[in-house]
């Protein structure tokens, strides 16, 4: 099942596309990270698969084909929108009470023994809670609604480092422990670095690249060797050129056991070094094949 | 678009599912209790004062005008009337306040903070919420409108039985009868579809203020006399606590002109006072001149007796109205692109 699935998706904004042209499937089970810079169209994808917005173009659908925005969709999706917006002058007890009654399926006994464990008290103001109080709060009635999706838009922007580090935790223990699939984004890569297992890299409101992680640490290598010779390796399926004094670092398509050119090193690439490369070079594409859904053969490579 | 699937059925019979009202009822009361207090304490501290005043002055009322010294009634409404007149035209203004302050903010304020992407990603869907929201405000207000208008018109008794003021007047109609919950529940549609639109809060308030009082203004002065078609009569005395509507002059059964204004005082100096303007001292009056020429007063009116009909008249299309602008209230909720 895709929890996620776009065909030719667009939004548009007077006469700005906040995205177009996106056409992607994210497989269930799966913790995802949406990566862009800023107006990229993290957040108008995020709206348009929560029903918050209605597409322009194309067709969005979650949950194995329910039509985003529609009532089966929202009964299985818990969205936690970007600054956690909760009304302020409601009691944490009260938002508790307030999304119980929104919602079919809601599990009080354990959002009270979250906001137990986690110190926030239930008689305070949502608006008196710290930013990560209300952000926690706010993934609590999330879980709380017992999910099969969980899209989060920026969710730790606004965090310290502690509190996003409890965040985090949080969301990873949902998804391991009850299977919840998870699509947040953030343009905070480092942070997700240790927490997604599946990326989707918008560019300028285009999907740019979308696999799993360990399929694209795989399929990529960084090379080091001498500046000068840096542009012999342009008919390479080189991703990224980064130049130093002397030595460049190529970011290529390149497996294991491909050769290494002599005096070039060559090491393995994390994903933040991934993103970046990709960030810096929009023409780059990595997609899965035109066959969607779990599908994570890699097709061309553009330079 | 493809129905053969099974999860397109699945989201077609959860659509279906009904409004749990108990569930919003309690959300929507949680979400505004604090304006629905604020209207609770400003519409029971007028009740108090209009119940204690109306207590005092139905007591001089007894005194001032039973049959046997009638005479003294003019004292009675000469105390008391100046402050009924207050009292009815601040009243004009609660359904206005109430349309803005209660119904401009709920989904204006929801918009303004951001809050409705909370709201409108619960399970119950945003139509069902918005139609779950509006719907117990919009009776709660209109029930408490209702009930302060019984006040009002026990208030307002005495006035109307010494014939102070007729109980179609356009400074009481509105308060009276039913019509000031219809007219509470149209200003609180007007300023919930308001708060749609416009997004914001305070531009929504100041919205709906101006169409409310366009259409009270409107209904009062234009509309509501046409409600049924009046009677006529040539008679000079019209029956008491009738709303005389228009009054002209015909002469040889012909519309002559109207009964003020310049072409009348042209026609009285011409024919009776040639020379002079304005009646002088020994010359016959107006009226008295031109029935001697042979014109006939008419005048249209409605019967005391309609007053109930035309409360249920208008009242029946302001709900029909807040009906109509609550479902596109819904409507624009659900189709909202954002």
């Amino acid at each position: 099942m895709n929890v996620v699935e776009a065909n030719s998706l667009g939004k548009r904004y007077g006469s700005t596309w906040a995205l177009r042209e996106c056409s992607l499937a994210i497989p269930a089970g799966h913790v995802v990270g949406l990566v862009g810079p800023n107006g990229a169209g993290k957040s108008t994808l995020l709206n348009l698969a929560a029903g918050l917005a209605v597409p322009s173009a194309g067709i969005v659908t979650v949950l194995g084909g329910r039509p985003a925005g529609s009532s089966a969709a929202l009964d299985g999706i818990s969205f936690v929108a970007q600054d956690t917006p909760l009304y302020k002058s409601l009691s944490a007890a009260d938002m508790l009470h307030l999304t119980r009654n929104l919602n079919r399926r809601f599990d009080q006994s354990c959002a009270l023994a979250r906001l137990a464990e986690l110190g926030i008290p239930l008689n305070r103001k949502a608006g008196k809670l710290s930013g990560g109080q209300q952000a926690q709060l706010a993934l609590t009635l999330a879980l709380a609604r017992r999910p099969r999706l969980l899209v989060l838009d920026e969710p730790v922007a606004m965090l310290d480092p502690v509190a996003r580090h409890d965040f985090m935790a949080t969301v990873l223990t949902a998804a391991a422990d009850d299977g919840v699939s998870v699509l947040l984004s953030s343009h905070v890569l480092a942070e997700l670095e240790r927490v997604v297992d599946y990326l989707i890299l918008l560019s300028r409101g285009r999907v740019q690249v979308a696999g799993e992680v360990d399929d694209l640490l795989a399929s990529h290598r960084v090379l080091t060797g001498p500046a000068a010779e840096a542009d012999r390796y342009a008919d390479r399926p080189v991703v990224h050129v980064r130049r130093g004094e002397a030595q460049a670092h190529l970011l290529v398509r390149a497996s294991a056991g491909d050769p290494v050119p002599p005096g070039w090193e060559v090491h393995p690439v994390g994903l933040e070094e991934l993103a970046l490369a990709y960030l810096r070079e929009p023409d780059a594409a990595v997609l899965p094949g035109p066959a969607r859904g779990r599908n994570t053969e890699l097709t061309e490579v553009t330079r | 678009m493809t129905t053969l699937t099974t999860p397109a059925r699945t989201a077609h019979s959860t659509n279906l599912r009904p409004v749990p009202w108990r569930r919003m009822s309690w959300v929507t009361w949680r979400q505004h209790r604090a304006v629905l207090g604020g209207v609770a304490v400003f519409l029971g501290g007028f009740a108090v004062y209009l119940w204690l005043s109306g207590l005092q002055m139905h007591h001089a009322y007894t005194t001032d005008c039973s049959a046997a010294s009638s005479l003294t009634c003019g004292d009675f409404t000469g105390t008391y009337g100046t402050t009924a007149i207050l009292v009815s035209i601040f009243l004009q203004a609660v359904p206005a306040l109430i349309g803005a302050f209660v119904g401009a903010p709920v989904l204006a304020r929801e918009m303004e903070t951001g809050t409705f992407r909370y709201a409108w990603t619960q399970g119950i869907g945003r139509w069902r919420w918005t139609l779950g929201t509006l719907v117990p405000l919009a009776v709660t207000v209109a029930a408490a409108a209702g009930a302060f208008s019984v006040l009002f018109s026990w208030y307002d008794q005495p006035f109307v039985a010494s014939g102070y003021v007729i109980p179609f007047s356009t400074r009481v109609f509105g308060l009276a009868g039913v019509a000031f919950a219809a007219w509470t529940l149209a200003a609180f549609a007007i300023g919930a579809l308001a708060g749609m639109l416009i997004r914001r809060v305070v531009p929504a308030i100041a919205a709906t203020l101006a169409v409310y009082t366009g259409l009270a203004l409107t209904t009062g002065l234009f509309l509501r006399e046409h409600y049924m078609t009046p009677l006529s009569t040539n008679k000079p005395d019209l029956p008491a606590s009738a709303w005389a509507v228009s009054q002209w002059y015909a002469k040889d059964g012909k519309f002559a002109f109207p009964a003020r204004g310049s072409q009348l005082v042209d026609t009285v100096v011409q024919l009776c006072q040639p020379g002079t303007r304005g009646p002088g001292i020994g010359s016959v009056s107006p009226a008295q001149c031109l029935t001697q020429h042979g014109y006939t007063q008419w005048t249209t009116y409605q019967p005391g007796s309609r007053f109930w009909p035309f409360q249920l008249i208008e009242s029946g299309w302001l709900l029909a109205l807040s009906a109509l602008l609550i479902a596109t209230t819904v409507w624009l909720v659900r189709r909202r692109a954002t």
